[in-house]
């Protein structure tokens, strides 16, 4: 048996850098200085899925939604062991909050087809849901398993693994097709390939370049980067983007800090004693 | 179809045991209730929950929805999922809130793509308000405002579903206090008989093997924490002493537990964990806007950085400039001294 393992991944602003110069004055942020990355969770679930199809054999399929810039993490992932990639691009897909985001990927994986697993990162950096995991599954009709920690088996169409839970983990068995969702614990990513990194440092992505110069000819070579807009997998364009959002933002703030009454303490024994003797009044410690 | 507008929560179970993060929201969803004039109601499921509703109206449940099956007894994603969206078309609330649990976060998304409702992860706070659709100019008010930290916390967000019911959101951990509870409340407790089967259970639970919590962040009175600045495994050997002393709890920002000194479970901050206890003492912490989001309401702030210019001694009552493998040993044996 092999298993043909679709991986959602995305390429996120690098929030951990983020800095007073990333701020703009009214308190959006201005995205354009921050680097873009590989989200780091979808690292994992790439991961899980190349060990997957080295343990039991199959293909790893790469899907992100994003502007063509996002082809860079469908190359990384060619580097690291990805089979196949595809780009979903159009105007009309941004500002896709999660469930409409869930759509444009549900409608992509269903022209894709034929899967039995369906591996995405628990949660992106940029805003932290754990969202469109589920909306796909859901979408898909699919069971889901969240928080994989741990692939023990996949034998005759079941899947053991565990997961994490509140307490906890668990053991959970279930029937493929499914969804997973990996958090970081779960694995080390292996890095990029450098064979493979000579071989599909010139993947392109199908546009009017690849056109001229031949798509035939990149495809049987692997390195095409197809990319699918909402006519190519047949999605309403009034159900994505902001148009097919339901939710909506209403303002953003920077996060204000109060400043509090402050006391300088002298680094020495006295200044101990007495920021102390202060605490203990305070009943802190009580 | 009823079309009753209420303001649901619902309520996790452990076992034979609700999960605190459940009773915190009842809280403020019985205030958002009462701005809408509607009931505040809990749903349980499983069989053993029936015994558990009276308890849910103690602590602020107008009324209780209980989901009675067997097939509902251990949480698997797609029994409770069917079963509450069935529910919830069936009432039609208003608003319903889960909290932002693993659990929750399974639940709420699946739900919500199968009612094509929005949702909103993580919430710190809710309210009730008006919103103006900026470009058609359409006027909503007294719907649910979603108040969320984004972008790693460094920008507080307000999300609305203006058009779409119910408003769903998922409430962080710890964000709101639990309500105390009246033993003589009343409320009414709704027995129901979902229409779910075997086959709905699309997952088997083989085993659990339960890790009891050994960091207690959340219910610590003090935290000493200690950032990047704190430089090694063995300085944290410090702060955990300190803190034995204090009877608190270690804390770690995200620099410091990526540089590998210390577990994930220690990490405080805005994406990560937010506490307040009544003593927070930041060691080697510069005071990154993400991890000072999630401290910055402790009862009493002590910094020790060895730079003066650090933002951390911005939001601290008390700044010792300085450094903390002298400092906290001192601390330590003047503390000793005092309590004796």
């Amino acid at each position: 048996m092999s298993y043909k393992i679709i991986v959602l991944i995305k390429q996120v602003p690098d929030t951990t850098a983020v800095s007073s110069q990333t701020m703009k004055e009214d308190g959006t942020l201005n995205r354009g200085v921050l680097p873009a990355v590989f989200n780091p969770e979808d690292l994992n679930a790439l991961e899980m899925a190349l060990s997957i199809k080295e343990r039991y054999g199959g293909s790893v399929i790469a899907v992100t939604m994003g502007p063509p810039s996002a082809a860079d993490i469908l190359r990384d992932a060619m580097y690291r062991g990805a089979d196949k990639v595809f780009v979903l691009t159009d105007k009309r897909f941004a500002a896709s909050d999660t469930l409409a985001t869930s759509r444009v990927l549900s409608q992509a994986v269903r022209k894709i087809g034929g899967f039995d697993i369906i591996i995405c990162g628990r949660q992106a950096i940029d805003g932290n849901t754990a969202q469109v995991g589920p909306q796909v599954a859901e979408k898909l009709g699919i069971n889901q398993l969240t928080y994989v920690e741990e692939i023990v088996d996949l034998t005759d169409g079941k899947i053991s693994l565990w997961r994490s839970v509140e307490e906890g983990k668990e053991l959970a068995v279930s029937s493929i097709p499914l969804l997973l969702t990996v958090t970081q614990t779960a694995n080390i990513p292996r890095p990029p390939s450098v064979k493979k990194i000579m071989k599909y440092k010139n993947a392109e992505v199908r546009n009017s370049l690849s056109e001229a110069c031949g798509i035939n000819d990149l495809s049987s070579r692997g390195l095409l980067i197809e990319q699918w807009d909402a006519e190519s997998i047949g999605m309403d364009p009034e159900m994505c983007g902001a148009s097919g959002s339901p939710t909506q933002v209403k303002k953003t703030e920077k996060v204000v800090l109060k400043g509090k009454q402050f006391k300088k303490i002298e680094q020495t024994d006295e200044g101990i004693r007495e920021l102390l003797q202060e605490l203990i009044k305070d009943y802190v410690f009580d | 179809m009823e079309q009753t507008g209420e303001v649901w929560v619902f309520i996790q179970r452990s076992k034979e045991k609700i999960v605190e993060a459940s009773l915190e929201i009842l809280g403020r969803a019985g205030e958002l209730a009462k701005e809408l004039k509607v009931p505040v109601v809990g749903i349980l499921a499983g069989n053993s929950a029936e015994f558990l509703a009276q308890t849910v109206v103690t602590y602020g449940a107008d009324k209780v929805y209980v989901l009675c099956s067997s097939y509902l007894e251990q949480y698997t994603t797609n029994a409770y999922a069917r079963s509450i969206s069935t529910l919830i078309k069936n009432k039609n609330p208003a608003i319903v809130l889960f909290s932002a649990t693993p659990q929750g976060r399974d639940l709420a998304p699946r739900i919500a793509s199968a009612l094509g409702a929005g949702l909103t992860a993580d919430c710190t706070d809710l309210k009730i308000g008006s919103y103006t659709h900026p470009r058609t100019r359409k006027k909503y008010s007294k719907i649910l405002l979603q108040i969320r930290p984004a972008w790693g916390g460094n920008i507080i967000a307000t999300i609305v579903n203006p058009e779409t019911r119910p408003q769903m959101a998922t409430v962080r951990e710890g964000m709101m206090k639990v309500p105390v509870p009246d033993g003589s409340a009343e409320g009414e407790i709704v027995k129901l008989t979902p229409d779910v089967g075997q086959a709905d259970i699309k997952t088997v639970i083989v085993r659990q093997e339960l890790e009891k919590k050994t960091v207690d962040l959340k219910g610590a009175s003090v935290i000493v924490a200690g950032g990047a600045g704190v430089g090694s495994v063995e300085n944290f050997e410090l702060l955990r002493h300190l803190a034995h002393l204090f009877g608190g709890e270690v804390g770690a920002t995200r620099a410091a537990v990526d540089a590998g000194f210390i577990s994930h479970d220690h990490q405080i901050g805005q994406t990560a964990l937010t506490v307040r206890p009544k003593l927070y003492i930041a060691c080697g912490i510069s005071g990154a806007v993400q991890h000072l989001a999630g401290m910055d309401e402790s009862g009493k702030i002590v910094a020790v950085n060895t730079d003066p210019e650090a933002p951390i001694f911005g939001i601290a009552h008390y700044g010792i400039v300085g450094d903390l493998k002298d400092i906290i040993p001192r601390m330590i044996n003047t503390y000793k001294t005092l309590s004796h």
